[in-house]
């Protein structure tokens, strides 16, 4: 652990992180280091604070004005929490995508993509149709929206529309990506999508996804986090987790014994 | 003993059933009463020269209130011009940024104006414009207008943008989109039918304003030229010629209201048509 902070194959390097909404302790004392270029799952029954541990990595859980945190959050060796840094230059390098997909409803396709950019000063034309194209790639979606990239974002399917908001992510070129449930208002068909695309993100993002389905965790994830009531209980390569955990909480939720 | 008791109960339903639809009906009479004597008593008086030309002296019979059509819309013109801008911010502050406790005050005072008498919103302007520039003029008419418009734009701009869903705001936060550019470009954006349906119904309602405008356009026979000036209104001029004592006149009194009765009438068809898929499923 000691060695993890300097290290670039860790992405995030998270100490003791305590989260308060008011006077409730919803996160205790969380260390964790994040891999970089690898996928982290994060499981746990509902109200264990997996969610809020993602939206504290990109400081979106000030949204909350009753929200607080103690400890510390690194990127790439990078305090995200120092005084002099503003929240929306954190939120520019830790994209997130949620749970249900939010494609700007007023936006064509290829507005959604840009639009991080160009509310971000971004004018350049040439730019702004390359990192386009190389977005919705990257989203497995070029080839189905290339001819319609001004058709309105919300004549999508459900799945392309998840896809969509990837490629809105990606489209920032963040370094890290918080994914909330992303896949668990979908079919399976489009959750299947949504997983290989997770896989080959990975190759050159770090991933960290929230996840109510253990075969998804287990399916997509190279280490995983167990969460319970605002604890981490247990952190380590998925198929260890999956196959032999260490601790009893930990073996009783991945065989289906609670939660 | 069950029969009589079953009728019984099937004449209270039938009963309030039929009274509940003779007071829905009695509901729409008044509308349809309303226009059969506007356009009885005023249709005839309808012509090109109502639109296009001046009152003729009193007791003459002809001309038309084009300048009080024209004034109407210069008068909404200025009120937007206050209304809208004040209105839509404090609605944006009270919906994206306001506290709680705040809050709560700001939309009290807002309830509180929209029930304030037109006639108080006119002596209150009257003491603070009309008596210091020394006369009646169109801007004090505008301001008044304006002034009403406010807390009537202000409430129903909250309401829409409360309407938009939290995931559009978050989703944009999470590109690094500041927060006033995620309200700009996102919020408003996706609200704007909405918005524009609120200023429209607060233009629709000052539009037939009478008593506030006798404290501050005051009305005039001519042309409007210039805003420091008295300038002509349709409620003025119906008024002034309502309880005029020529034949003329009344006719042409009708014809006004029908007039300011079917740019309302507009008005509200151009909200449906805009509100028309306001609520269609989003996702």
């Amino acid at each position: 652990m000691s060695t993890a902070a300097n290290n670039p194959n860790t992405a995030l390097t998270i100490r003791n992180l305590a989260v308060y909404f008011g006077a409730n302790k919803v996160l205790k004392d969380v260390s964790i280091d994040i891999a970089a270029r690898a996928v982290t799952a994060i499981i746990g029954p509902s109200g264990c604070g997996k969610s809020t541990f993602l939206r504290a990595l990109n400081r979106m859980h000030e949204l909350n004005p009753e929200a607080r945190m103690e400890g510390e959050i690194k990127l790439f060796g990078d305090d995200i929490y120092s005084r002099n840094v503003e929240p929306v230059v954190v939120r520019r390098r830790v994209g997130m995508v949620f749970q249900k997909s939010n494609p700007f409803p007023t936006m064509s396709i290829s507005e959604n993509v840009t639009v991080g950019l160009r509310l971000n000063g971004i004018r350049d034309k040439k730019i702004l149709n390359e990192r386009t194209e190389q977005s919705l790639r990257m989203a497995a979606l070029w080839d189905e929206v290339k001819d319609r990239l001004h058709a309105h974002a919300i004549s999508l399917s459900g799945g392309q529309q998840q896809r969509l908001c990837i490629a809105r992510a990606l489209a920032v070129q963040p370094e890290v990506l918080l994914m909330d449930e992303p896949a668990s208002a979908l079919d399976p068909l489009a959750t299947s999508k949504i997983e290989e695309l997770i896989l080959e993100l990975k190759k050159e993002y770090t991933i960290v996804i929230v996840t109510h389905n253990m075969q998804q965790a287990a399916r997509v994830s190279d280490f995983t986090a167990f969460f319970y009531i605002g604890e981490l209980v247990e952190f380590d390569v998925t198929t260890k987790i999956f196959t032999s955990p260490s601790k009893k909480q930990t073996e009783d939720y991945v065989t289906g014994r609670f939660g | 003993m069950t029969a009589p008791n079953h009728n019984w109960r099937k004449f209270k339903n039938t009963f309030m059933q039929t009274l509940t639809f003779a007071c829905a009906i009695l509901v729409v009479t008044p509308l349809v009463l309303v226009f059969y004597h506007l356009i009885k008593e005023g249709l005839s008086s309808i012509n090109l020269a109502f639109f296009t030309q001046l009152p003729k002296p009193e007791g003459e019979d002809g001309g038309g209130m084009g300048n009080a059509i024209v004034g109407t819309f210069v008068l909404l013109a200025q009120a937007a011009v206050i209304g809208v801008p004040v209105g839509v911010l404090g609605g944006v502050y009270l919906s994206e940024y306001g506290g709680t406790k705040l809050n709560w005050w700001i939309r009290f005072a807002a309830d509180i104006l929209n029930g304030v008498p037109s006639i108080t919103w006119g002596i209150v302007v009257y003491a603070l414009m009309v008596v210091p520039m020394h006369g009646f003029s169109a801007l004090a008419g505008g301001v008044v207008l304006g002034l009403m418009m406010i807390p009537l734009v202000m409430r129903t701009t909250e309401e829409v943008l409360q309407l938009v869903p939290g995931g559009y705001r978050e989703a944009a936060l999470a590109l690094g989109i500041s927060k006033w550019k995620t309200i700009v470009q996102i919020v408003l954006r996706t609200a704007m039918k909405g918005i524009v349906t609120g200023v429209l119904l607060a233009l629709a309602r000052v539009a037939g304003e009478t008593a506030p405008l006798l404290f501050t356009a005051l009305g005039n026979e001519n042309w409007p030229h210039n805003l420091t000036q008295p300038i002509a209104a349709m409620p003025l001029q119906i008024f002034a010629y309502a309880i005029g004592p020529y034949n003329d006149q009344h006719r042409q009194a009708w014809a006004g209201a029908l007039v300011l009765l079917l740019l309302v009438l507009f008005i509200n068809i151009g909200v449906r048509f805009l509100t028309r898929d306001r609520f269609k499923p989003k996702t």
